[in-house]
Order: C-alpha cells, then structure tokens, then sequence
C-alpha cells in the first residue's frame, strides 16, 4: 500500500517570524503486531513520518554559501580576547572564550590553496538515511592558520595522511547541509565530479 | 593554545564520605522481544536487594532520591521515561531526575548520585541506567547514535558513528602505532582477551572465544575498524545504591568508599584546539618535551589521539582520592572499550602509561587477569566483565556495570555473583565447561571510566575497600 508521501510533501516558510507550515507532512500508516513463532503476541511496530523544522541560526551563512561556491569560516575580533585572531572551521557563531560573536570570512581560496589530511577513514557500512555513495571516505582536514580540523568526505582518489584535498560546492540544486560540500583529491579534473557539484 | 584557571582544575572537596551499598544486573542481550524496559530494571533493583540480603521493598524504605541514566529517548519512543520507570518501581513521590550524557551516561548517573549524598541531600541515592536499543532495525540505531554527533557537521555524512572513531584510530595507529602491523596485532589482542572474559559472564551478551587472525579477519566495518574491535548494541539495566557511611553500614556491613570525577571536551572531534598536555601526578613535563621528536605527527594535544575528557576525570578523581599512580593504587580497572583504539588511547589518558606508549600495557601482560607471559597475576587487570566488547553497552546502564564489576572483585564475591548455576540458568545462558574464576585475589581498590560520544564526557570512579583507603584524598 502506497504511504502516499509523493503527494504534496510538506514545505516551510517563515513568515512575520514564526513557521509557516503548508503541505502535507503526516503520513499515517496501520499499526502492525509482533508476534513469535507460536503467534504470541509480543509488541506491535509504530510507523510515522516526522518532520523537524530546524534553524541554522547564526550558521546559515555558512550552509547558504556552499551552494554559492564558497567556504565561510568565523574569526574572533575582539582583541581583549585571550584567542583573539583564531580563525574557526567548524564555523563557530561565538569565541568558545570570550564568547564575542565571530567575524565571518571567506576562507574559499585558502581551501582551495592549501587543504590537507590530518586523518581518514573509508566504511561501506551507513546508519539508516545516509546519502553518500558507498565506500564512504571521511577526510579531516587540516587549513593554514585555522585552529580546528574540519571533517568532510572525499569523493575522488585515495586518502591518506597529508595528501592534498580541494574541496567542491553543488551549486546546483543545493540542499543547504554540509554535503553541498565535498573534497577531491588534488589534480581531480572538472570533468570528473559529482553531477551538480564545481570547483 | 587553550589554558584553564586554576579555580577551574581545583580539587573537588565533598562534604562527607559517599559508600556503593550495593548494586545489580539485568541480563544483557541484543534484544528482547519479550520484556518491556520495566522489567529489566526490576531484574537489576532485585539483584541489588538479594546482594545485601534484602528485599527489594526494605531496600526501597532507605532511598531518597533516584537518578535514572538512559541516553536516547528516541530509541525507547517515549519522553519521561525516567517517569514509567520510577512510578513501575513504586518509587514515587520521591523526587526524581534524568541524566544523559552519551556512552557516559552511566557513569553520569552515578556521578550525580554520588554528590546528592555527599552534600548531605539524601542519606541514600538508587542510581538506575538502561538502555532501549531493540526497538528500531540496526541501521535505524546507527543512524540515531550518529546523532550523537553534530547532526548539521557530521551526521549527515554516513549516519555511522564507528567513522569518528576510525580517523581517531587511523590517526594513532599512524602516529604512535608507527603504523606497524604489531600494533594493529596489540589492537586485536584486547577484543581476543575482553571477549574470553565475558564468557565467564552470565550477564554477558557477546562471549567469544576467538583469536588475534579472528579480529584482523573480521568484515571491516570503518577502516581501519574492523567488526570484532567494535563494542556491542545491547538491551539491559544496572543499578547502584549509594550512601553516607552511617546509613551505609546500617545496610550491610560491607560498603564500599565511592569518589567520581568527571571531564568533558567538544562533542565534534573536529573543535579540539591544541594544549599543553595537562599531567597527572606520576607525570612531568620533562617526559613529553621530546613527544613529537619521537613519534613525529604528534605534536597537536589532545589532537585526534588523546582524550581530553578522561585525562581532566583522572585528573579531578586522582585529587579527590589521593591516587599517585594508577597502575600502582589501583588492583584492577574497567575502562570504556567501545572501541580497541579507544581502549588504548585511555590507558595514556588516565597516566597507565605516558602518551605514545598505551599498547605496552598489553604487549607486557599487565592488563590480563593472568600474565601470559609470565603466567603470574596481572599487574592491573582490565575489563575483567568483558568490557563493552564482550558484556554489554546498554548505554545508560554501561557506566554502572562497570563500577559493580569492579566492587564484586572487592566485595571479594565475583565467583559468587558470575559462577553460580542458577543464574546461569536463569538467563537460558550455559556455563562454560573451562568457567575460571577471575576474582582479583585481595582487590582493595579499582577505576571504572565510563565515557561519551568522541570524548565528550568522561567519567573515573574510584572504589576503595574502607580498610584500605589511600592516604591523601579529600577526607584523610
């Protein structure tokens, strides 16, 4: 039997401040009972479909300029800070010190210039939902003068510690998560990538 | 570089003594179909009441408060769960709360039992812990453990938490495992040794009786992890009863003195910004002056090879109690092995062994039961239970088993609550016809670190046999 969560799924806006709900977002499906090889009864499954509304906050910048081609970065200003000048990758809103919030800089040609390795790892086994194309390589990834380690996935070559990585943006038909970011080995040509995705 | 003040790293003072009274176990298994979340803790309460020669009702008349650990409501499909479960206990109207601190939940609990008695709240605290992990299909878990992590930065790439700790193990097997397939052998040796010890387990749910090729020949799950040096998805519960020393010895005659610290550090391992390495008292700055010379790539602390969080519980724990040197205090330690690297890297965390050198605490016999090399006692024994590789990691409940497992040692009553028949029975499980006794022969005191997420909360138990207590702790 057809859920029928094709049918007009559900959409968000934000109007005046608050959610503005439209479309169908619940899809409910029958209980089923569980039962052992005798037909006792022993529990019943629970399907539902939820949908979380979720706000990006002061990070939206960030997920917004993916799909724009671009790393977004935060820097501590504020010069009676202990750390003042670190710059953040992971984004970071506020100064994990003084708590100041963080300038936003663009950090693209400094990704591009110099990305390397710090670790790696390569599974084909993924949580329910996952989106990435099996074997799944995690690289993390060290930048010049940034004080923190990003994780990402390579999508192109072989990783391995200290290699050099590139990073590249779907700036089409972005999603707005963190996978309209992904890394190729250095050297990967344009050709090659991921339908949507650019340097 | 991050400092902290010292107001922030001074030595927790309590103010009055805190005993583990007594405590129990459900039976651990990967589901169970037939038992609602109730009757596993009541399994567990049940336990606790026969150890000290109660009923569970005349335990109840001495609790004041209860602590309920159990990490994700999501997998149990029900918020308040700490409510079902302390009205089903008959608990009521005592006050009650949640704690949730990831894989650290049950030792988070405990902690919190812990400073409820010592500040002269209650006389007497239940610290109960479980875990719902049946209810979804497996790749359903995964993907809601991986909401451990960071869901807008690190969910979405995988939903599979054995990543984040693969780049960790990729990180120190290159680093300080110089990437020698030595160390990928010591690595395998602590799943061969964890999961024989839990076939002396009633409790436990993944006995094995294996090799080191067994481990290296396991379907790899997140390179370089493999199956077998991964931790269990389990279902079960654990309690803990604590109290101050007059209502404590007015249980039982055998109490046991309980301290707890407890660390955190950034939930996304990414976020971990270099420091000088904090040193616990069997340390000197002198020792890591010439770390990254030699093991070059070593030169970022914590970096992805240490542990923050462990290192500050140790460190808070240490303080409390007097502890100089674990490996010399201590007579045995049950250490949160989720992971092989995650063992290893907590041994240099809580100063078994310095940075860089976590693996000779295997490759030498000390973390056995018995030596193999020397066919002698084992210095410190380890995860004698079968840690979470081999027992159980019924994430709420995890923290507290340890804590029990290293007491039933100084209790001096192991072979008692894991050799007898009808327990044995009573979990459908058969006792192996080779079933050793691992009692830690004249166990005074032992270390439980019950830990989270990639690092995220760490907590160290100390438990001390009150005619044995160190001096130079908070109370001597």
């Amino acid at each position: 039997m057809s859920c029928g969560c094709e049918e007009n799924r559900g959409t968000v806006k934000v109007v005046n401040g608050r959610y503005k709900p439209s479309g169908k977002f619940h899809f409910p499906q029958p209980n089923t009972p569980i039962r052992n090889e005798q037909g006792v009864l022993l529990g019943i499954t629970n399907p539902r479909d939820i949908v979380h509304m979720h706000s990006y906050g002061g990070e939206a910048i960030f997920f917004e300029s993916l799909g724009k081609g671009k790393l977004m970065a935060s820097r501590c200003d504020n010069s009676d800070c202990e750390t003042t000048g670190s710059i953040y990758m992971p984004f970071r809103i506020h100064c994990p010190d003084c708590l100041a919030k963080n300038t936003v800089i663009d950090i693209t040609d400094k990704a591009k210039a110099n990305s390397i390795v710090h670790s790696f790892m390569i599974t084909e086994r993924t949580g329910a939902f996952n989106t990435l194309q099996i074997p799944i390589k995690f690289v993390n990834i060290e930048f010049d003068g940034v004080c923190t380690i990003l994780m990402g996935a390579l999508v192109r070559g072989e990783p391995s510690i200290g290699m050099k990585v590139i990073p590249i943006f779907k700036t089409q038909n972005p999603e707005y998560i963190i996978t309209d970011m992904l890394w190729v080995a250095e050297g990967t040509p344009a050709s090659d990538l991921p339908e949507g995705y650019s340097f | 570089m991050i400092t902290f003040s010292d107001k922030q790293l001074k030595s927790p003072k309590m103010q009055r003594p805190v005993y583990l009274v007594t405590g129990g176990m459900s039976k651990f298994a990967r589901a169970f179909p037939d038992k609602r979340t109730e009757e596993l803790v009541i399994d567990a309460m049940t336990e606790a009441a026969e150890f000290i020669n109660m009923t569970p009702a005349q335990l109840k008349k001495y609790i004041h408060t209860c602590y309920y650990g159990h990490f994700a409501d999501h997998f149990g499909d029900q918020l308040l769960g700490e409510s079902v479960i302390h009205d089903r206990l008959g608990l009521d109207p005592l006050g009650n709360i949640g704690v949730k601190t990831g894989g650290a939940t049950g030792g988070s609990t405990l902690w919190e039992a812990y400073k409820t008695v010592a500040s002269g709240y209650s006389d007497c605290t239940l610290a109960m812990g479980w875990e719902r992990m049946d209810e979804v299909p497996t790749d359903e878990g995964n993907n809601y453990i991986s909401f451990a992590a960071d869901k807008d930065w690190e969910t979405p790439m995988g939903h599979i938490y054995t990543g984040y700790y693969a780049v960790m193990a990729q990180k120190y097997w290159q680093v300080f495992g110089k990437e020698e397939d030595s160390f990928r052998r010591t690595m395998a040796e602590i799943a061969v040794k964890n999961r024989g010890y839990a076939r002396f387990n009633p409790h436990a749910q993944g006995p094995m009786k294996i090799t080191v090729e067994d481990v290296l020949n396991s379907p790899t799950v997140a390179y370089p992890l493999l199956a077998l040096d991964c931790c269990l998805m389990s279902v079960g519960a654990a309690c803990g009863i604590l109290a101050d020393e007059k209502t404590a010895y007015e249980m039982t005659d055998n109490p046991l003195r309980i301290d707890i610290g407890a660390g955190s550090h950034t939930l996304r391992v990414a976020d971990r910004r270099n420091m000088e390495i904090p040193l616990l008292p069997n340390e000197t700055k002198d020792q890591y002056a010439d770390l990254a010379q030699r093991f070059p790539g070593s030169d970022r602390y914590p970096g992805f090879t240490g542990f923050l969080a462990a290192r500050v519980a140790a460190h808070y724990a240490y303080n409390m109690t007097g502890i100089k040197d674990p490996t010399e205090d201590m007579d045995l330690v049950e250490l949160h092995d989720a992971f092989t690297i995650s063992d290893i890297q907590t041994y240099e965390d809580i100063g078994i062994r310095p940075y860089g050198e976590g693996r000779t605490y295997v490759e030498s016999g000390d973390c056995y039961h018995t030596n193999p090399n020397t066919g002698q006692p084992g210095k410190l024994p380890a995860n004698l239970s079968g840690g979470l590789l081999g027992n159980m990691h019924s994430v709420g409940a995890t923290g507290i088993m340890q804590v029990l497992e290293i007491g039933h040692h100084i209790w001096d009553r192991w072979a008692e609550m894991h050799g007898d028949e009808k327990k044995w029975a009573k979990f459908d499980r058969q006792k192996p016809e080779d079933w050793t006794d691992l009692q830690v022969k004249g166990a005074k005191r032992g270390l439980a670190i019950s830990h989270a997420g990639v690092g995220s909360h760490v907590t160290c138990t100390i438990l001390q046999h009150p005619d044995k207590i160190l001096p130079g702790g908070m109370f001597e």
